[in-house]
């Protein structure tokens, strides 16, 4: 009698695609791993793929079945992702991850308060957009566990995330990972938290209690892989509760770095829809703004959906600025030159701002408690936004770097 | 086969199809001297007096222009992938029994594997030309007769001109002609533009004839084809599909990281002050060059330059420029889209070249070498900054040269190209076919940097205040391996059978290309 067979496959295919690849896998009761390996890229690395494979099947104990690759010119960490996925949903108790040598360009760490004027949302189970993203200098990328990718691949995006953090550059870019809605998000978090991911966007957060929860079960990820740098939360405010809790949200976690808002289900929430002006969400922008500087950390707003627009998208920065924002999300690279453009200070900014960084600086030297231009006292706050300022101008190159010579 | 290393280290047979080859010997240092060809005389006597060549139809003016077994014809790729003339013309030779053709055109297109067909049944003996996509292929694999010669455009001239390569017919595709042979592109429903390629084959074919689908009264004007060259004329209902011949609009890149090059490229032009009042530059109808052109556009108005010519394969946006004043000539050597058709037609500023005036190597000098800047693309380039854009990585030959080879004698040579494709390697350790020696190419730029020619301290040094990144080709390299995961295996290629050989702009052999084992 046969027993039942267990055949399974990961990875999409067809013409179109592209830096992907598909598995199938059938397991077999004898007769030794027969791989069918088909690749754009065969000349060149058909037989380090197939090395990748046969190496995976050993470390999995996979010892009979039938391999199928279809590979559309995919990066080595993605194949190993797609084959991880087809290995475990067709042993869904294989505990086992196959993990590659993480890459030494991915150690770097960042800062609570480092600037976070673009994040650039990459679908997570896309892995074509992942290898140059960070060519465009965004201050954060974020791979996104939650609404790009559909229900029945999460588990593949979760090892493809997972792959992608340890082998892709994003060349400083702080990394990012959106995690599913609570409690489905929780599962995501054993996939990012040993690999350095810097900050994990908690999505449709309407209290301090699943703040909490994430912060829980990081703590306890850190702990049994001994991750010791630290690792910051930004939760999105989506929703009507979640504007009305957003100061408790805020304040739940000392690791909270920014707090940001999501329109697109807000709008939804309250029965709306978005309009160009915006007048419908302006209480709720200006809540998580209020919110997040009452505990002091960065408010921070939503996309802007039409990437063709750029000057729209332009316009919306502005708005965001002026109501308090400091950072914008994009969905496309060509959107971060202009946010970062749009975020810039204006030079009547950047004047003021000189002045009162010089005169802290001189209040330094003659060791004075007070910082003072004439007769006006200035207060530490405005001092720290002067410095900001002069940071944004050094980085946007409005300024050079001696200019206090200038 | 006899085979001896050429100036640039590369194998190349001393004979090929029975010919005597010349290797190459270094740039600019073959110098050939004697005589260019000599067509035979004719006489007015021949010609009807009342300028009338109109013969029945295809066949009949191959029978009178003597057809014979073992011929050369050429044909040419201003119809691009609309070309339905080259398909019927091999069908008739076909249905004429002839055999043994050698198939001289100035470019191939995918709607061209229609000849596979003939290369296999041995009407077609073989390819000089290029040999793109299927037909590539098919010769990659051994399966063509001969072997295959690449040339560039000017080098095609340079072939006919100097005798390398005697065309017994050239069947000249003509969107509107006039009885006597006068035949131009830039009208008829078949507009392509200019039919600058075929100029060679109209001075030095033994017979030539001009097919049209737009017959009009004498005279055609302007007669981009002199009549006075042209031995027949068909009438035809139609050469081919108009929306192939040149596309409604081309299509700037909406690749990020294509768009990343482009503005790369254009800054790089900005910032070592190539781009000032009175430049000149060319770019391709490719999706990185139009974006390039588009991003020095913006640059150009801001700080109000005005370009004195760019060079085309013409476009929408270039036609744009020359239209807002920002150039104030097209010198045009193909046209791409219809807004190209129209302003070639319409604007005495849009001139149309020929590989005679702007490429060939054997005149007493081309336009090539007096653009400023040229942007070009490339399948592989090395960490010499020798470039290939005929193979693939895996020994596939997929591409012709095109002006490629010609465009690169600019003063200044930009190659834009991503550092790999999926995962496909493009910077290299050493290329798989010689198409460009490094020495004549300045810029590699890449969405993750550029690399600059040491060779060009000038460059160099004019960029020492640019914020562009500016990187080391090797560092490059390595970075490339890393993200493809190792070094790319060479492809299986039989160094025993050549199926291709590619020429320099001079005629002589620059490298070889190899049978790739299936």
């Amino acid at each position: 009698m046969n027993s039942r067979t267990i055949k399974s496959s990961a990875g999409p295919k067809g013409d179109s695609i592209r830096s992907d690849c598909y598995v199938e896998l059938e397991l077999k009761e004898s007769g030794g791993i027969k791989l069918n390996l088909q690749s754009k890229v065969e000349s060149m690395y058909g037989e380090s793929i197939r090395k990748l494979i046969l190496d995976m099947s050993m470390f999995f104990n996979l010892k009979n079945a039938k391999i199928k690759v279809e590979d559309y010119g995919a990066l080595p960490y993605t194949i190993a992702a797609r084959f991880e996925t087809a290995m475990k949903r067709a042993m869904p108790r294989t505990k086992k991850e196959y993990l590659l040598t993480f890459s030494k360009k991915s150690n770097y760490k960042t800062t609570k308060d480092r600037l976070r004027r673009s994040r650039l949302y990459l679908p997570g189970n896309e892995p074509k957009y992942f290898i140059n993203a960070g060519l465009h200098q965004s201050d954060g990328l974020i791979l996104d566990l939650e609404d790009s990718v559909s229900p029945t691949q999460k588990n593949a995006a979760q090892l493809l995330v997972r792959n992608a953090l340890r082998s892709v550059d994003f060349y400083g870019g702080e990394r990012m990972v959106r995690i599913n809605q609570l409690p489905k998000g929780l599962d995501d978090l054993k996939y990012i938290v040993p690999h350095n991911v810097h900050v994990i966007l908690i999505p449709k957060c309407e209290s301090a209690k699943q703040v909490k929860r994430v912060e829980e079960e990081v703590k306890k990820i850190k702990k049994d892989k001994r991750v010791k740098s630290e690792i910051y939360f930004m939760p999105i405010i989506e929703s009507a509760l979640g504007v009305i809790k957003a100061f408790e949200i805020a304040s739940a976690s000392k690791n909270n770095c920014a707090l940001a808002i999501g329109l697109e289900d807000y709008t939804a929430d309250i029965g709306t829809q978005r309009t160009e002006e915006g007048n419908e969400s302006f209480f709720a922008r200006s809540m998580v703004v209020n919110a997040a500087r009452a505990v002091g950390i960065q408010p921070i707003d939503t996309v802007y959906s039409d990437v063709s627009n750029m000057d729209g998208l332009r316009i919306s920065v502005f708005e965001a600025k002026s109501l308090g924002f400091e950072g914008k999300g994009c969905i496309h690279p060509r959107q971060v030159k202009v946010v970062h453009e749009a975020f810039a200070p204006g030079n009547e900014e950047i004047d003021k701002a000189q002045k009162i960084v010089l005169a802290f600086e001189e209040a330094e030297k003659k060791d004075l408690g007070v910082v003072s231009i004439g007769s006006k006292m200035i207060d530490p706050p405005v001092v720290k936004r002067a410095q900001k300022t002069i940071n944004l101008a050094l980085m946007n190159k409005q300024i050079s770097k001696d200019w206090r010579k200038q | 086969m006899n085979l001896l290393k050429n100036a640039a280290g590369r194998l190349v047979p001393l004979e090929v199809n029975g010919k005597e080859q010349i290797p190459f010997k270094g740039i600019n240092k073959f110098k050939p001297t004697g005589n260019k060809a000599n067509p035979p005389i004719r006489s007015c006597k021949d010609y009807p007096a009342n300028g009338n060549k109109v013969v029945k139809d295809l066949q009949t003016a191959l029978k009178i222009a003597g057809l014979k077994d073992g011929m050369t014809i050429s044909t040419h790729h201003h119809l691009r992938n609309g070309d339905a003339l080259t398909n019927i013309l091999f069908d008739t030779i076909k249905k004429m029994r002839i055999k043994n053709i050698r198939w001289y055109p100035s470019a191939s297109f995918p709607v061209h594997s229609h000849l596979i067909k003939y290369l296999k049944d041995g009407t077609i003996h073989h390819i000089e030309g290029s040999m793109n996509g299927p037909l590539g292929e098919f010769t990659s694999y051994g399966k063509m007769k001969g072997v295959g010669v690449l040339r560039s455009h000017g080098g095609r001239y340079q072939a006919v001109q100097d005798g390398d390569v005697h065309i017994d017919l050239a069947v000249i595709a003509a969107p509107t002609a006039d009885s006597f042979g006068n035949a131009t592109g830039d009208q008829g429903k078949s507009a392509c533009g200019l039919l600058g390629f075929a100029l060679a084959d109209s001075e030095y074919a033994d017979r030539v004839i001009v097919v049209t689908d737009n017959l009009v009264p004498f005279p055609c004007v302007p007669w981009q084809i002199q009549g006075n060259n042209v031995d027949h004329v068909v009438q035809v209902e139609s050469l081919g599909d108009p929306a192939k011949i040149v596309s409604g609009t081309t299509q700037v890149t909406k690749s990020p990281d294509r768009l990343l090059i482009a503005e790369y490229v254009a800054k790089f032009v900005e910032d070592s002050g190539i781009m000032k009042d009175g430049f000149s530059f060319q770019a391709g109808a490719g999706g990185t060059a139009l974006a390039f052109a588009l991003f020095l556009k913006e640059k150009m108005k801001k700080k109000s330059i005005k370009a004195r010519f760019v060079r085309g394969g013409s476009t929408k946006y270039l036609v744009e420029m020359l239209e807002e004043g920002l150039t104030e000539y097209i010198l045009d050597g193909q046209t791409f889209d219809l807004e190209g058709v129209r302003s070639m037609h319409e604007n005495v500023n849009h001139v149309n070249t020929s590989p005679f005036t702007s490429y060939n190597f054997h005149g007493k000098g081309n336009f090539a070498s007096m653009v400023d800047a040229v942007v070009l693309g490339a399948t592989e380039v090395d960490v010499n900054f020798n470039a290939n854009v005929v193979t693939h990585s895996d020994g596939l030959l997929l591409h012709g040269i095109g002006g490629w080879q010609n465009c690169l004698f600019s003063k200044c040579t930009i190659l834009a190209i991503p550092s790999f494709r999926d995962r496909i390697p493009v910077i290299v350790e050493k290329v798989t076919t010689l198409v460009g020696p490094g020495e004549l190419i300045d810029v590699i730029a890449t969405e993750r940097g550029l690399c600059i020619n040491p060779r060009r301290k000038d460059l160099l040094k004019s960029l020492k205040n640019s914020s562009l990144p500016i990187i080391n080709i090797k560092d490059l390299k390595k970075e490339v391996n890393n993200i493809c995961g190792g070094k790319p295996a060479k492809p299986k290629l039989n160094k025993e059978k050549i199926v291709a050989i590619i020429k320099w702009v001079d005629g002589t052999v620059l490298d070889s290309v190899y049978q790739v084992i299936e």
